[in-house]
């Protein structure tokens, strides 16, 4: 489990931008292809922002599905678990677009 | 009042700049590192002890060693003759840049050309955190099945080598080789792909003609 350090890492950047305003809500936008647990997050934020300007404060997940782009006739699409080829032209030859995310993408401050 | 601040900032990125801190060290001292990943009984440490098999004489190696618990790994490092570091990260899954950066000066780095660094036994995350080396190397085996690439995307995307190991099983497994590096290509069409069989050796030559070839023309760059 990694999510501790990640929920550290998240507190580092809201309070490095809130300066010494109470944080009510962080922001994050986190793509199909990186690897976090919501749940187990939101489990330790409660945890760690006790005593900071962060305590109370909510984090809010902005989840990107995992897109690719076929590389031959370029038509976009989800992939699926058991393969990866273009849906439309059966190639194998394909890019990932969209699904790498992992910021903080914004802070809610009072 | 509510003021919304935006940041965009990589949740990772100051593990990324302790890891670009490492790199920075292992370049002041001449010294090329690898990241080794894989998961639980890919064969992470016979692959390591075969490659300090096949670059004897060649290059001065040292070896730092991630795991949960116990130096198991790191002793037969040193039995082996090698200046070696034990990292125990506690229930920890991955290596992360902050622990290499207690661990390399552990290390004689001036009298080395290049460290290699097992990372813990696990295919979910240690991708995702940057540690500062010039390689990361995945290590993928005949038995774990054809399928990971489609089940652990963020690994097969954080790498720049790809070792197939134990084909020495491929006639007893089911393995479709075809199936799996579609996968592997459509995630990371550049990834440089060794297939070995740590057991018979086979392949272990090509790989280790390849990396001395990186390591030399790293520590003149």
């Amino acid at each position: 489990m990694h999510e501790l350090s990640v929920t550290q890492s998240v507190l580092d950047i809201a309070l490095a931008n809130a300066g010494a305003r109470k944080i009510k809500q962080v922001n994050l936008v986190i793509g199909q292809f990186s690897s976090i647990v919501d749940d187990s997050v939101q489990f330790y934020w409660d945890m760690i922002t006790k005593g900071t300007p962060a305590q109370g404060s909510l984090l809010h997940f902005e989840r990107i599905a995992g897109e690719m782009t076929c590389r031959r006739c370029g038509h976009v699409f989800h992939p699926t678990d058991e393969t990866f080829d273009c849906p439309s032209c059966s190639s194998p030859l394909v890019k990932i677009s969209k699904g790498e995310e992992f910021q903080v993408d914004s802070i809610d401050v009072e | 009042m509510t003021t919304r601040i935006p940041i965009v900032e990589n949740i990772l990125s100051a593990n990324d700049r302790i890891a670009d801190r490492n790199r920075v060290l292992l370049d002041e001292k001449g010294v090329y590192s690898i990241n080794i990943m894989a998961s639980p009984g890919a064969g992470k440490t016979s692959f390591i002890l075969k490659t300090l098999e096949a670059l004897k004489g060649r290059l001065k190696l040292g070896v730092i060693e991630g795991d949960l618990a116990t130096s198991i790994d790191a002793e037969k490092a040193m039995a082996a003759g090698l200046p070696a570091v034990q990292i125990n990260t506690g229930g920890g899954c991955h290596l992360d840049a902050v622990m290499l950066a207690d661990a390399l000066p552990a290390l004689p780095l001036s009298d080395l050309d290049l460290v290699l660094v097992e990372n813990v036994g696990n295919l979910v995350c240690p991708a995702n955190f940057q540690i500062g080396t010039h390689l990361n190397v995945l290590i993928a085996s005949i038995p774990e099945g054809d399928d990971k690439p489609y089940k652990y995307p963020g690994m097969y995307r954080g790498v720049q080598v790809l070792i197939i190991n134990k084909t020495d099983l491929m006639p007893y497994v089911t393995f479709n080789m075809s199936y799996f590096i579609k996968g592997v290509e459509a995630l990371n069409p550049d990834v440089t792909i060794f297939p070995v069989s740590c057991k018979s050796g086979e392949g272990m030559d090509a790989w280790a003609d390849w990396l001395t070839e990186k390591v030399r023309a790293g520590n003149q760059g």
